[in-house]
């Protein structure tokens, strides 16, 4: 079994609000995240596949592919985007960095045919990152 | 759904390399530079990974407020600056990183109740890293 990872770089806006909480709360819970007008962040998206090596072309998966998949599938969703208002996952799903990556989990598993999604890594900052195995 | 977060943090300390088990000709084949008697110093790094289902009302894994707030009042406030081997943490035990990253793991893992304790990974340099993570096998 290999391990392969692709790294992609995308640029977002989102704000941390639970509808379901009063102002004092939200403000409470997420403090400056909170601001209704928004923050913005340069993420690293990571995409890590396994599989066996094929024998004929000596690749677990076809990079151009995968590439191909990570930008059809998350960045043109979400790069250059307010998350909370363009990305339908956030519509009610509070934007954090760990809800990004099982949004971007979800995205990329169905439409991955050679190898198989090991592990989804997001980078808000270079201080910060969230990883999802899929359900476990 | 479980998700895993990773926060990362950096204090500088210096150390020395001794052990008073070893004599004076081991402690140097065995540590070489680092067994000056001055000490020396290091720009950690330290990356704590927590883990636990994503709370539907915050979407978050543990409130990194509260991952930061114990972060520096139990381990930055408590190594940053300081000269590790005048710790009591190292009174017995030699200040490498492998002990330091230990010794942070076991802090967190007394003291931390917000989420659970994947793994604690040190950056010495930044060519050399540690991790710990208890009795368990590490993930990759």
């Amino acid at each position: 079994m290999v391990y392969l990872t692709r790294k992609a770089e995308f640029s977002a806006s989102h704000y941390y609000h639970n509808d379901a909480l009063s102002p004092e709360e939200n403000q409470r819970l997420f403090g400056k995240c909170n601001n209704p007008h928004g923050h913005g962040h340069n993420y690293t998206l990571e995409v890590t596949v396994k599989g066996e090596v094929d024998a004929r072309s000596g690749f677990v998966v076809d990079l151009k592919q995968l590439k191909e998949i990570m930008q059809r599938e998350v960045l043109d969703a979400m790069d250059h985007r307010f998350l909370n208002k363009e990305v339908p996952e956030f519509f009610r799903q509070i934007p954090t960095t760990e809800n990004i990556a099982i949004a971007a989990w979800q995205r990329l598993a169905p439409k991955l045919k050679q190898a198989q999604l090991h592990r989804v890594r997001v980078y808000e900052t270079p201080d910060l990152f969230a990883d999802y195995y899929g359900e476990e | 759904m479980k998700a895993h977060l990773t926060r990362r943090y950096h204090f500088s300390a210096s150390h020395r390399l001794h052990s008073e088990e070893m004599s004076s000709e081991e402690n140097l084949s065995t540590y070489g530079k680092c067994n000056n008697p001055h000490g020396h110093g290091h720009n950690y790094t330290l990356e704590v990974t927590v883990s636990g289902p994503v709370d539907p009302s915050t979407g978050m894994v543990c409130n990194l407020v509260d991952l930061d707030n114990f972060v520096e009042r139990e381990v930055l406030s408590r190594f940053d600056l300081e000269n590790l081997n005048t710790l009591t943490e190292f009174a017995k035990t030699v200040p490498t990183t492998e002990n330091l990253c230990i010794e942070i793991y076991e802090i967190l893992q007394r003291g931390f109740s917000h989420a659970h304790l994947e793994k604690v990974r040190m950056e010495e340099t930044m060519l050399n890293s540690f991790e710990y993570t208890g009795e368990n096998e590490p993930r990759h």
